[in-house]
């Protein structure tokens, strides 16, 4: 069993040394593990993140929160009880400062606490860092939505009908941002991203934290970015520019 | 007195039993033909039993043996959701969109909301309930990668 377990480490060793080399000039194995085959489970070579610039939100767009809404089959309704994934929020300097707007959603903790006191181990962080709710198990206890600091999580009140065959979702549950896992599944941008981009804003990045050659890694060495609430040292995969 | 009609009770005793053993042979015969009436009257139509009916948009072959997803449909779709979900395996082969996709209804469009549904026609014949679509979409959507999508994409 010990030589099983030498030759698996032996072996996995060589992976870990392998991820870092370079193929060619520009071409690393990280950014093979993007773009993965349908069949090959998300590894944890890659951690997904975005970076916020509350420079570049302007206060009165709302694209990604109708994007968000479009994209996962959510009303778009603001009752207190109707879902919702991402929402803009506007800090406003107490003493006169200039007003700055930035989206709020599930920041997908490295240290999740909607995780920690999931009682079924519905919420769960997936290897690739994204933090999602399995809704087959989740029985709709609410404990996550008290424990996210960030009030990221939505419990479904009402049933729901005609979703989304990509985010199936249902009375009981809880949800919230899964940063569009179904499309960064099939190498596609979360849908708040794109249509930020699209409207010319540009004012999240999106991209994998662990790679250093990334535009966000690279943002983020070169800026000085923060976590909300970095007090609580959740080190969340969302990080904020300019706040 | 006593021992004449102990006597007399054994032999009537005695009649009965032989008069029961020789209509045996005549309970047995009625009894075939009743199980049997049925059957042949409904032969070559329907059967007794309300069998499930429904015509699915795209029939043919299925990813595995018919009489194998009859019994054991449940465990794959198990087994891929928790690597969908867990994973992010997005295999179509086991899916339940793919499921979705061939197995709507010719006239619905759907697998479930009538009686004549695939999923649902079954899970009333089999008194089983069926939670999949109070989330899950019941009706395939152009664009989702399936099995059933044309030939030449490969589906992503």
């Amino acid at each position: 069993m010990s030589g099983i377990d030498h030759a698996r480490r032996q072996i996995l060793a060589w992976g870990a040394a392998m991820a870092g080399a370079t193929l060619a000039p520009g071409v690393t194995l990280f950014q093979l593990a993007q773009g993965r085959p349908p069949a090959e489970p998300a590894s944890k070579v890659v951690r997904w993140g975005m970076l916020v610039d509350a420079n570049r939100c302007a206060p009165d767009c709302d694209a990604c929160v109708t994007a968000c809404d479009k994209e996962n089959g959510l009303s778009g309704a603001r009752t207190p009880t109707s879902a919702q994934w991402i929402r803009k929020v506007t800090l406003t300097d107490l003493r006169g400062g200039p007003a700055k707007s930035a989206p709020v959603m599930c920041q997908h903790c490295a240290e999740p606490p909607c995780v920690d006191v999931c009682p079924t181990g519905a919420s769960f962080k997936r290897a690739d860092g994204i933090v999602l709710v399995d809704r087959h198990t989740c029985i709709g206890c609410r404990y996550c939505v008290m424990a996210c600091p960030y009030q990221a999580r939505s419990f479904v009140h009402e049933p729901v009908a005609d979703q989304k065959p990509e985010v199936p979702r249902g009375k009981g549950c809880v949800e919230s941002c899964t940063l569009c896992v179904h499309r960064i599944d099939r190498d596609r941008i979360p849908a708040c991203v794109e249509a930020c981009a699209a409207t010319g804003h540009k004012a999240i990045l999106f991209g994998n934290l662990n790679d250093p050659a990334s535009e966000i890694s690279q943002r983020i060495a070169q800026f000085s970015t923060t976590a909300l609430r970095p007090d609580l040292k959740l080190n969340p995969g969302v990080r904020y520019l300019g706040l | 007195m006593a021992d004449r009609s102990t006597g007399g009770g054994w032999h009537a005793r005695a009649r009965r039993l032989a008069t029961a053993v020789a209509l045996m042979p005549l309970y047995a015969l009625c009894g075939a033909i009743i199980v049997a009436l049925p059957t042949s009257a409904a032969e070559g139509t329907a059967s007794r039993v309300p069998k499930p009916l429904f015509a699915i948009s795209a029939p043919g072959q299925c990813v595995e043996d018919t009489q194998f997803m009859l019994r054991n449909h449940m465990e794959l779709l198990k087994h891929h959701r928790d690597q969908t979900v867990h994973q992010g395996v997005r295999t179509t082969q086991h899916s339940l969109a793919n499921c979705v996709a061939c197995h709507a209804s010719k006239e619905t469009g759907r697998v479930t909301g009538s009686k004549d549904a695939f999923c649902e026609s079954c899970h009333r014949f089999a008194a089983v309930t069926l939670d999949c679509f109070e989330c899950h979409a019941d009706r395939p959507v152009a664009g989702i990668a399936t099995n059933a999508a044309p030939p030449g994409g490969v589906p992503r």
